[in-house]
């Protein structure tokens, strides 16, 4: 299996970081390499940094509700720099019918409120898993 | 699951193990005229006043803003028509980082989590017809709390109220922005000069002013344990106390008007435990390690509520009755002010009907439960004093393991302390994966349903419109006011920034001359610079 590479960001202006350092925390207990980008970074930083790590996944983590946006900027930008093969998962305060926006805006996976880190680990390793095979 | 035979072990947050059975045997050393006193005197343990709720219950103050300054004018009005005495604003996160609506990396986030302020003419609309002499406001604003204050004070001026006469509590803890809620600006010093600058300000000329609300309550949020909680915000405390006393102030000329923000959302007597420590240690260093003379300068004043983190996502209705819980808590811990989640916090902004409720929950809880009828009603327990001393030992070795870091703030510059709180935060998240830390419909009595459920909750409908009418008013604002006199006052207050002087009066002269919060925040970042955070997970 592939050793995912993982960018955990916190794009936008929220300051609340605890599920984004618990998220990390996890996969890198679960043998993926991570790394975290601190707080207010613009979706081209997020992007920039995603490439230069050569990271498989950016992971996401947005509690102000303006995820939608964010992650619409973050996938142009991906497109845009010719790394559209990086996947983008999106977690944070995400109603319901935002979902399928999310999805539908080219994230990988949604990982809305009361998801279980079990979950998000596995999603992660179903990932791996493809990548290798 | 426990039985006779297999008694379950019960560790507390902070670590400390719990017998089932606790006597006098346990409180061998305990010498309540030394340890408790009388309550309204030193130290302080069984609350702050003698009388406690009899006199006067606590203070009621939902955490309300949103849109418009126009919106979010309305929403206080609704609650203190409904009773609520106090208003707790919250603003946007562009406002919070000094941002002005236009700005770029404001894109998306104007009046979303909480009211977008661009200048004075925002903060006059949001108090439109509301008496600054009497309604008491706290203001959810740090980095930029020196700017925010200035403005109410101006609106205040405009409505010809003097200044020794208005009751505002800005939070202006930065310390905790930096190891929790994230909305720093500038390095850590000149972050903290603005916070004494402010405080400063305010005991010369503003007297009725909490000029810093010291928060144990997002550390909390973000995931350190209990006793974490009060170790790291009676540190915070002591920083700015110093600092203060650098200036030439006396203890008793600024900290009467220090308050405190916590939440209580564990276990109830641990977290009364807590609090029952806390304010016996905090009265004792305020007199013998910073010479407090006056009473006041030694009481532990504290908003307690709030506390997301003990609400669930799952069968979301549940969260009313844990906010039921979190006010009686918050009441046996001797609150002066209380503020509770709404149920439907995890999903969205809070609807008027789930405010509602949680100020109804606050008005039951004080009015017909009897929790108000006596002071302290747990005091005297057997569990709960040997509960108390041994949170004081621990919240004492919490303190004294920052002192081994450097001393609070070089905990933060370092990035030590964030890194403890992010540890402790994965820690919870697995005992409570193991359901270790039990959680009704989350780790255990799953409905075998739950995973199809939709709560059935009114969203609430962000409105993009919002975002042009506070760019279109700021673009009307820059055309309409007097130039020369905005590059004047940003240009002194920049200039000042440089030197060494207290920064309020610049400030003042830059808010009334309609400068925008953007242009405030960056002359002082033109000097300052920006934070620089030290990332490690």
């Amino acid at each position: 299996m592939k050793r995912l590479r993982v960018l955990v960001a916190k794009p936008g202006l929220d300051g609340h970081d605890r599920g984004a350092k618990v998220v990390a925390q996890a996969l890198r207990d679960a043998g993926m390499e991570v790394i975290y980008t601190g707080l207010k970074r613009t979706p081209a930083e997020v992007v920039r940094e995603a490439i230069q790590e050569d990271v498989d996944v950016i992971g996401l983590s947005v509690l102000s509700g303006a995820h939608e946006l964010l992650c619409r900027k973050v996938v142009a930008e991906l497109a845009a720099a010719g790394a559209g093969d990086i996947r983008v998962a999106v977690g944070g305060t995400i109603p319901g019918p935002d979902v399928e926006k999310l999805l539908q805006a080219g994230a990988w996976a949604v990982f809305p409120m009361g998801t279980r880190l079990p979950d998000i680990i596995s999603a992660f390793q179903a990932l791996a898993e493809g990548v290798a095979s | 699951m426990a039985d006779d035979k297999n008694p379950r072990d019960v560790v507390l947050h902070a670590g400390i193990p719990v017998k089932a059975v606790y006597g006098p045997e346990d409180l061998e050393r305990f010498d309540p005229a030394r340890d408790l006193g009388a309550p309204g005197e030193f130290p302080f343990t069984r609350g702050i006043h003698p009388e406690m709720y009899r006199a006067r219950v606590w203070t009621m103050r939902q955490y309300v803003g949103f849109g418009t300054p126009r919106e979010s004018n309305a929403r206080f009005k609704y609650l203190m028509a409904r009773g609520q005495d106090a208003l707790n604003v919250a603003f946007d996160l562009p406002t919070q980082l000094g941002l002005d609506s236009d700005d770029p990396r404001a894109e998306g986030e104007v009046g979303r989590v909480g009211m977008a302020i661009d200048s004075l003419s925002d903060m006059e609309e949001a108090f439109d017809g509301i008496a600054t002499d009497r309604v008491s406001v706290s203001l959810t604003i740090n980095s930029m709390a020196a700017v925010i204050q200035a403005m109410y004070m101006v609106v205040a001026e405009k409505q010809g109220v003097g200044w020794d006469r208005i009751v505002t509590t800005p939070q202006n803890d930065i310390l905790k922005e930096f190891i929790a809620r994230g909305t720093w600006v500038y390095p850590v010093e000149p972050s903290l000069r603005l916070v004494i600058d402010l405080a400063e300000f305010c005991a010369r000329r503003a007297p009725r002013v909490n000029p810093i609300s010291i928060c144990g309550y997002h550390i909390r949020e973000a995931g350190c344990t209990t006793a974490q909680e009060m170790a790291y915000g009676l540190s915070i405390a002591a920083a700015y106390t110093e600092l203060l006393r650098a200036r030439g102030l006396a203890t008793d000329d600024f900290a009467p008007r220090l308050s405190f923000n916590f939440t209580c959302w564990g276990k109830l007597f641990e977290e009364v435990a807590k609090f029952r420590a806390g304010r016996r240690m905090y009265a004792r260093m305020m007199k013998e390690r910073f010479g407090a003379r006056n009473p006041r300068s030694m009481m532990f004043r504290s908003l307690i509520g709030g506390g997301g983190s003990a609400f669930t996502a799952e069968e979301p209705e549940n969260n009313i009755v844990r906010g039921a819980y979190l006010a009686l808590t918050a009441a046996l811990s001797g609150a002066q002010t209380m503020a509770l989640p709404t149920y439907d916090e995890a999903y969205t902004i809070p609807s008027p009907e789930a405010q509602l409720i949680a100020l109804r929950t606050m008005q039951i809880c004080a009015e017909e439960t009897g929790v108000a009828d006596t002071v302290d009603p747990l005091g005297g327990s057997y569990y709960v004093e040997w509960l108390t001393n041994e949170m004081e030992k621990t919240i004492r070795a919490e303190m004294e393991h920052v002192e081994r870091l450097g001393g609070i703030v070089e905990a933060v510059k370092s990035g030590a302390l964030q890194a403890e709180v992010a540890r402790q935060a994965y820690l919870f998240e697995k005992r409570l994966l193991s359901g270790e830390i039990p959680k009704v419909a989350v780790n255990r009595h799953i409905a075998p349903d739950a995973a199809r459920a939709q709560p059935a909750l009114e969203l609430y409908a962000f409105d993009p419109h919002v975002s042009e009418a506070q760019v279109a008013k700021l673009r009307r604002l820059r055309a309409e006011r007097d130039g020369a006199a905005v590059t004047r006052a940003l240009g002194r207050l920049h200039d000042e920034a440089r030197g060494p002087g207290n920064l309020l009066e610049p400030i003042l002269d830059a808010v009334r001359a309609y400068a925008t919060l953007g242009e405030i925040a960056a002359a002082m970042k033109d000097v300052f610079g920006e934070y620089k955070e030290p990332v490690g997970v």
